[in-house]
């Protein structure tokens, strides 16, 4: 009876042994949406035995999950939060990881002829201008932060019943903006990975200004003892190596790149 | 139409493979909700009972509350869970947040008032029923409750099954506190909302069907089980 409770206890014991480690990591919804996610975390498990479980939010709930230490380390992008987040002591450093870029989708029909734009800031001015439908993130999200600044390089404050902020994750701003034959700024990748394209295209693109750049912030071990800094820093040096670049370079979404790996070696 | 249709067959092609990420999901969707449903009748089918037979001064006035409860905004409930079970909030020691006990302590909260005021109401007519009898057998108030929650039986699966209805098809209160992690805390409802905001509506619809499924076949089982509507058995 005694050999039999033992090996019991052996055989619930030994799975959780060999069981990866976990982490928590809170992602922009773009990291998911594009589908670069589930192609990352496998081979992160295979590779440093880390299982990272991730949190799907947009950058500003990102930041606050990491600022309560509810999570062990975030990847997001908007640039000023996120050194404001360093600044402030929620992470030890900010660090560089990969890029993609912003594109300015629309109805084929383009009724704000944004196609023949000379800027992204002229794009905008130019949907403001015929007042067409534009769908806004409106959920202080990294993307939601990219299109406050074109509105601001544009000279437009957005205003009136042709900008409709949704308070929702890309996705869901894109299924409102197919739905309504709104103009709405998206990352190349979520567009490029969502199944309800019909009707929709990208009308503009291309603008350096549309640049979004995306960084790795490990949450501050000393401000919460319950984060895994080990953990978050053994990720960072995984996100940064020649592995994660061949990775990250080669995802394609329809034949189209759409991360471009560019962590520096040295920190 | 198209989506509906895809959908359709999604869901059979999900079911007919054993998908096994659809079965992981499906079973924690269960497990949770089961969970919360065991902790929700444990307070508030006796809490109901209590009702229907203690007369006490605030009785109206806790019975509109819990009444009111009943509306309770999930997503209000999440965010409240969230920054108590937040490592910077009161219960952070705990490290619930995140797992799919923190899923479970969000739908009791949702849920115990509706399972209360579907109990009361049902053993308050019954009570109606008994009233004299037991007052005259001198049965003591925790033998009168016992003897309505043992008697009413049926009609407290009602308010079960409205509990489990109302957990199952939650989604405001777990994506807030469970994160929707993939492995860990991804049930059928987040997985739909993840779904549609990739705009894979083929395989949302999929995953709806399956959800509806597994609702029916519990209210079905449980039906099955407590033999209602037969001949002979009240």
């Amino acid at each position: 009876m005694i050999r039999i409770l033992a090996a019991l206890a052996v055989a619930l014991v030994l799975p959780t042994l060999g069981h990866a480690e976990t982490m928590r990591m809170a992602a922009t919804t773009s990291f998911q949406n594009s589908g670069l996610a589930e192609t990352l975390l496998p081979e992160i498990e295979i590779d440093t035995g880390i299982e990272v479980e991730l949190v799907v939010v947009g950058t500003g709930q990102a930041l606050r999950l990491g600022e309560a230490g509810d999570v062990d380390a975030v990847l997001v992008h908007s640039r000023p939060d996120e050194e404001a987040f360093v600044e402030a002591g929620h992470a030890t450093h900010r660090r560089e990881i990969m890029y993609n870029d912003f594109i300015i989708v629309g109805p084929e029909e383009d009724p704000a002829s944004v196609q023949g734009s000379a800027s992204a800031a002229d794009a905008m001015a130019r949907i403001a201008e015929t007042e067409a439908p534009f769908v806004s993130r409106g959920d202080d999200s990294g993307t939601h932060k990219a299109e406050l600044a074109l509105w601001n390089a544009a000279g437009v404050e957005p205003e009136g019943g042709w900008y409709r902020p949704v308070g929702a994750g890309m996705g869901a701003a894109l299924n409102t903006a197919a739905g309504m034959g709104a103009y709405v700024l998206s990352d190349r990748a979520s567009w490029l990975n969502f199944g309800n394209q019909e009707g929709m295209a990208v009308d503009y693109e291309g603008d350096p200004a549309m640049f979004n750049q995306y960084a790795y912030l490990p949450v501050n071990p000393q401000a919460h003892p319950s984060v895994k800094g080990d953990l978050a820093a053994q990720l960072e040096d995984w996100l940064v190596s020649e592995r994660a670049r061949t990775l990250i370079d080669s995802y394609r979404i329809m034949g189209e790149q759409v991360f471009f790996f560019n962590a520096e070696e040295e920190n | 139409m198209n989506d509906l249709l895809a959908g359709l067959g999604e869901a059979l092609r999900l079911i007919l493979t054993l998908d096994a990420e659809l079965i992981e999901i499906t079973l924690r969707s269960l497990r949770v909700t089961l969970s919360a449903l065991a902790v929700a009748c444990a307070i508030g089918l006796p809490l109901g009972g209590a009702l229907a037979v203690w007369r006490f001064r605030q009785r109206r006035f806790v019975i509109a509350t819990m009444n009111a409860l009943i509306a309770l905004p999930p997503v209000v409930v999440g965010l409240v869970v969230y920054l108590l079970l937040s490592r910077s909030g009161p219960l952070g020691v705990l490290g619930l947040l995140f797992t799919p006990a923190a899923m479970i302590v969000a739908q009791v909260v949702i849920i115990t008032p509706l399972v209360a005021s579907i109990a009361h109401q049902a053993l308050r007519d019954l009570w109606a029923v008994y009233h004299d009898l037991l007052i005259s057998m001198n049965a003591t108030r925790w033998q009168r409750i016992a003897t309505l929650l043992i008697d009413g039986r049926r009609a407290l699966l009602t308010a079960a099954l409205a509990g489990f209805g109302r957990a199952i098809g939650e989604v405001g209160a777990i994506m807030i506190v469970g994160g929707n992690i993939d492995g860990a805390t991804r049930v059928l409802t987040t997985a739909i909302a993840l779904e549609t905001g990739r705009g894979d509506f083929a395989l949302a619809i999929g995953l709806g069907v399956v959800l509806i499924g597994l609702s029916l076949t519990v209210s079905w089982a449980s039906h099955w089980i407590m033999r209602t509507e037969r001949r002979g058995t009240w």
